[in-house]
């Protein structure tokens, strides 16, 4: 960026004030189809193939409302300890923008469908932080444009766009929280900490994967901030589409350093919308424009309200899973791992599919080293998720059972691994491919064990000497020759009983 | 009740994405000053302890099943594009936010 | 040449002859094209004529018949639809330059109604551009000429729809009403026009104005062929949220067996007064003592809430169309104005709607705009919003003392061409009458009820009935036609000037 922006140091901005946040998050909805068409939501198709009058917004179309849609926006809210509307409607925003077919959003306005809530996060030293929402409501995604001719695929300096309206319509449910007060200088942790709990919640109920790198969670960052004991908000910014819980942090840290400069300058805050830039982790205004908006909502005259009955928020009240915050707790006591253990496991996505290995037969904590360990670090270096890999849980299961009959060691079990990660079959299928046991033919152990014995002498009088920890010389050894199929723990007793050493 | 100035009506037109001419300005500027001034005669009922009706029938809850039903194929789609590219309608630059 | 006798019959009666034989699908068709061809270059009642299409489809319900198929009532009858229904394949221009050349990719659900029930569409009607006006001169590919006298004005904004019914160039039309569309043409032309109750027939695919009052109807000669019609085109559509869930009400069977044996009338006591001709009263007061006659009770209403209606009216309908015609932007379909490459998309969308719209489309989109803005959203539309409250409530009042309320459809008979163009507050007074039935969603009905006196042109009876009753216009409208019909020796229409 060639705009350079005064800023001064977090710890002096929290010195003079103190932060005040407000996150609006927008989560695409996993519907089968479109919030107010039957269009499939589904991605990667060509452009413009999932398009009808509807979401197109020709001449003559109508809406009309996709019941998962609202049984998702209940959810959502009901999670979010929510009161949930007796009767609400849909509203129109009315502004011209091309991604926007009909140039006005079907959205709700001053009657959301859930409304009065909040969501408990949990700080990485364990602090929870109760963050107040203040509604959740529906309304539809807008088309996706490219810009063309510029040097850059930007907006800005581009001769043309060309849009795409398979993602016009698609259904969103916008959560705008109150205003975030009293974090002090833990405000971007909270920040982050809360779209990281709103993501695990959304996941949770089902309703969305809540992907942020697939623009299936959007964020934007409202801050201001105020002289330390006042109690008056300060004017804020708004910072659009931050899009990683990274980012998240970044905005919130880099905007109180941006508004302190400013307002230690004796300046003003404009209000005004920024954008976030990944590169550097800074924000730019956007452009100004010369008049207010004024969106002129009114009842969306071509649906008619919604009335969710109260049987109904209570059977989904009822069918709510467990919230992702409180399963936590109660499975790193179950598997009784530290806070900042279960943090990693959190942030590695794998607290599902460890619970699914555990499902599958597998005790706790060879289900966690597994998909903490040698499966973490094949993501790691390919690039991809934990539940991107080739990989089930139940195959996991099965290799920690053979490890634990003893028919593999943990050499041959990451062999294995390798071999269902490669597309070779179940686990059962690579040992017998690869020929991967362990070898337990006591007669061919003990003499590879004698051939060792033999042929390190200098060792094996080390041992007999009382120098037991020499064993693993010896060790070594055996499992080369066997080509690492034996069982370690029985090479070493046969090794010991055979020099007639006894170990401590 | 206000009257109808020239620029209210620029402003409305702006606002509206109509390109008035100066003397269109002056005409609707009249004429939308003559009907507001009829039509706020409404305003007598502000007051009034009346719920608003939006629509015509009391219905609730109209929704259909999460069910894909055919799209238009994208010839269709585009079918009646002033202009497109690559599959996708093609417009003139847009006046952005960076 | 002289026309074809064909083209006087009724829907009902041609109906009967194609079931019977006696006439062909494809000889009703052209007997239509036919009169269509001789006349429309002076009434312009069409913007768009089928042919073709019309054509194959009277061969294939002439087909059907030979197969021994089962026929609908209205099979092989030809139909001219206003231009404000999208059609497959065929323009729909919702008589604005901002359409002009659009072929929609798909049917509105009434289109494909009428296609399922054999009806023949001969081609799409002129209208005010998007339905906004009462006389067609809002249309912009000129206006249409009124078959009494072509220097008047047909109604609006469906007046291609009753000058084709007028001229004899179709027996059947479909029209839309948002706040008389259908009812003043009818009651101008001496035809019959429906407004059913909001939410009876299906709005997918019929270009909005006003949402929460557009409603599509029948426009007939009879009150019978209405009645077919009304049944063929209503019924609910899971593509429009606002469409009624519910059986259809006995309009044919109603249409039948009309009576008004033991009904209570009402008649409202605002729907009179200063800008009222004097012949329209007279011929209404006629019609209220001709029911009185048939064994109606006639009870005065009061319904002080009216006198707002058309305030309220001119708040909601032109703030509903502000935000349904944003859509035309020049960027998906239809005219595109400016794009010299250098413009922005926000520039040219601004050129397209200047050069795209006419007047008092411009007109409605600004005062819409203007309501609907911060600051002006409570006094205005708010306001208008209670204003509909308090008419439902007046509505609901009355017809608990009434079974159907009737009054003028329109204040005056058809005014000349170009008479209230240049003044819209006069131009809006046409649909003094026909508004509160939009406000309050509840049925409606034009039916000539004679000549004024003083012009010799058409005036119309409105018949007002209960939300979701609109068998009772049916009702009182057949034994009210079926009287005037007797006392005149022949149908109103007989007494127009042949072009
Ligand atoms: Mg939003
Ligand atoms: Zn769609």
């Amino acid at each position: 960026m060639t705009v350079t922006t005064d800023l001064v140091s977090y710890e002096d901005a929290l010195a003079s004030y103190d932060p005040v946040m407000g996150l609006e998050v927008h989560v695409e909805l996993g519907t089968r189809t479109k919030m107010f068409c039957g269009c499939s939501t589904g991605l990667g198709a060509e452009p413009n193939s999932q398009t009808c009058p509807t979401c197109l917004g020709l001449p003559g179309s109508l809406p009309v409302v996709n019941a998962v849609g609202v049984e998702s926006a209940v959810k959502i809210g009901l999670a979010l300890h929510c009161e949930i509307a007796e009767w609400c409607r849909f509203a129109r925003k009315n502004y011209f923008y091309p991604d926007m077919p009909k140039n006005f959003q079907t959205s709700q306005y001053d009657e959301p469908i859930a409304f009065n809530g909040c969501l408990d996060v949990q700080l990485e030293d364990g602090e929870v932080f109760r963050v107040e929402i203040e509604r959740a409501h529906m309304e539809e995604d807008t088309g996706k444009s490219t810009h063309v001719g510029g040097a850059t695929g930007r907006i800005h300096g581009a001769s043309h766009s060309l849009l795409d309206y398979n993602r016009a319509g698609i259904p969103l449910i916008e959560i705008v929280t109150k205003p975030i007060v009293g974090a002090g200088d833990r405000a971007p942790e909270v920040a982050k900490a809360y779209v990281a709990e709103l993501r695990e919640l959304i996941r949770a109920l089902g309703v969305s994967e809540a992907r942020m790198e697939m623009g299936q969670m959007r964020c934007d960052v409202n801050l201001s901030l105020m002289p330390k004991g006042s109690e008056t908000f300060g004017t804020r910014s708004e910072t659009k589409n931050v899009n990683s819980l990274r980012s998240v942090e970044r905005a919130v840290r880099f905007e109180v350093r941006r508004h302190a400069a400013v307002l230690g300058d004796g300046g003003t805050i404009v209000q005004e919308t920024r954008h976030f830039h990944e590169d550097d982790g800074s924000t730019t205004s956007g452009r100004v424009k010369e008049e207010a908006e004024d969106y002129r909502y009114f009842p969306e005259p071509d649906l008619v309200p919604v009335a969710p009955s109260r049987e109904w928020v209570e059977e989904l009240r009822a069918g709510l899973p467990e919230l992702p915050r409180v399963r936590r707790n109660r499975l790193r006591e179950e598997w009784g791992v530290s806070g900042h253990d279960m943090q990693s496991i959190l942030n590695a996505g794998a607290i599902d599919l460890i619970v699914a290995t555990i499902e599958a037969g597998a005790d706790p904590v060879s289900a966690r080293k597994w998909w903490m360990g040698e499966l973490a670090r094949n993501a790691n270096e390919s690039g991809r998720s934990l539940e991107e890999l080739p990989i089930t849980p139940e195959q996991v299961a099965r290799v920690t059972a053979l490890v634990a009959d003893g028919s593999l060691n943990d050499k041959l079990a990451r062999q294995v691994i390798e071999g269902v990660l490669a597309g070779e079959g179940d686990p059962d299928a690579v040992v017998g491919k690869r020929g991967l046991k362990v070898v337990s033919d006591e007669g061919a152990l003990g003499a590879a064990v004698d051939e060792a014995i033999a042929g390190n002498t200098a060792i094996a009088d080390k041992i007999r000497g009382g120098k037991v920890a020499a064993v693993g010389a010896l060790v070594g050894a055996v499992m080369k020759a066997t080509r690492g199929q034996a069982d370690a723990a029985r090479v070493k007793e046969l090794i010991l009983q055979k020099l007639g050493v006894t170990e401590g | 009740m206000p009257g109808i100035t020239r620029e209210e009506v620029a402003h409305l037109a702006r606002l509206a994405r109509l390109e008035l001419k100066a003397e269109e300005l002056d005409h609707f500027a009249g004429q939308l000053d003559d009907i507001i001034g009829a039509v706020a005669r409404v305003a007598e009922v502000a007051d009034r302890d009346v719920p608003p009706t939006s629509h015509p029938l009391p219905l609730t809850n109209v929704m259909r099943a999460d069910e894909v039903r055919p799209s238009l194929t994208p010839e269709q789609a585009l079918s009646c594009a002033p202009a497109q590219e690559q599959q996708r309608f093609k417009v003139p630059q847009i006046l952005g936010e960076d | 040449m002289t026309d074809s006798p064909i083209i006087k019959l009724t829907a009902a009666e041609i109906a009967a002859k194609i079931a019977s034989g006696a006439l062909t699908a494809v000889e009703v068709t052209e007997a239509h094209l036919a009169r269509i061809e001789a006349v429309d270059e002076k009434v312009h009642a069409f913007l768009h004529i089928d042919r073709d299409g019309a054509l194959a489809q009277a061969r294939a319900v002439d087909e059907k018949r030979e197969r021994g198929e089962e026929l609908g009532p209205l099979a092989g009858v030809p139909l001219a639809l206003k231009d404000i229904f999208t059609t497959a394949g065929i323009p729909t221009t919702v008589g604005s330059k901002i359409l002009e050349g659009w072929i929609p990719p798909y049917d509105a659900t009434l289109t494909r109604r009428l296609k399922e029930a054999d009806v023949v569409i001969l081609g799409k009607t002129n209208m005010d551009e998007f339905a906004m006006g009462s006389s067609t001169e809002n249309s912009a590919y000129g206006p249409t000429g009124n078959p009494w006298d072509l220097t008047r004005i047909p109604g609006g904004s469906g007046g291609g729809s009753s000058a084709a019914l007028a001229s004899y160039e179709a027996p059947l039309a479909i029209g839309t009403d948002t706040g008389g569309s259908i009812r003043q043409p009818a009651a101008v032309t001496g035809t019959v026009g429906v407004k059913p109750t909001y939410g009876a027939v299906s709005r997918y695919g019929m270009v909005a104005f006003s949402s929460s009052l557009d409603q599509g109807g029948p426009c007939a000669r009879t009150v019978l062929d209405a009645a077919l019609l009304h049944e063929v085109i209503a019924g609910h559509d899971p593509l429009d949220s606002t469409s009624i869930d519910a059986p259809v009400p006995p309009v044919v069977e109603a249409a039948r067996n009309g009576s008004v044996e033991g009904m209570r009338v009402g008649v409202v006591r605002q729907f009179r007064g200063e800008g009222y001709q004097a012949g329209v009263v007279q011929r209404f007061d006629e019609s209220v003592q001709l029911l009185k006659e048939l064994g109606a009770e006639i009870v005065e209403l009061d319904c002080p809430s009216f006198d707002l209606a058309l305030s309220a009216y001119y708040l909601i309908a032109p703030s509903e169309c502000s935000s349904n015609l944003a859509r035309f932007d020049g960027l998906r379909y239809g005219l595109r104005v400016g794009d010299d490459g250098t413009r922005s998309a926000e520039d040219v969308t601004s050129l397209t709607r200047e050069e795209g719209f006419g007047d008092e489309v411009k007109r409605r989109i600004m005062l819409g705009t203007y309501a609907l803005s911060s600051g002006y959203y409570d006094a205005y539309y708010g306001s208008a919003q209670k204003v509909r409250t308090l008419i439902k409530q007046d509505f609901e009042k009355a017809f608990e003392q009434v079974d159907v309320i009737v009054s003028p459809t329109t204040p005056t008979t058809a005014f000349p061409i170009g008479e209230r163009a240049d003044d819209p507050m006069a131009m809006y007074l046409a649909d003094l009458c026909t508004i509160p039935t939009n406000l309050a969603g509840n049925a409606a009905m034009s039916l000539p009820c004679g000549l004024a006196p003083e012009d010799g042109l058409p005036v119309g009876l409105q018949i007002i009935a209960p939300a979701m009753k609109d068998e009772r216009l049916y009702q009182v409208g057949a034994v009210v036609e079926a009287a005037f019909v007797a006392r005149w020796g022949h149908p109103l229409l007989e007494e127009a000037p042949s072009l």
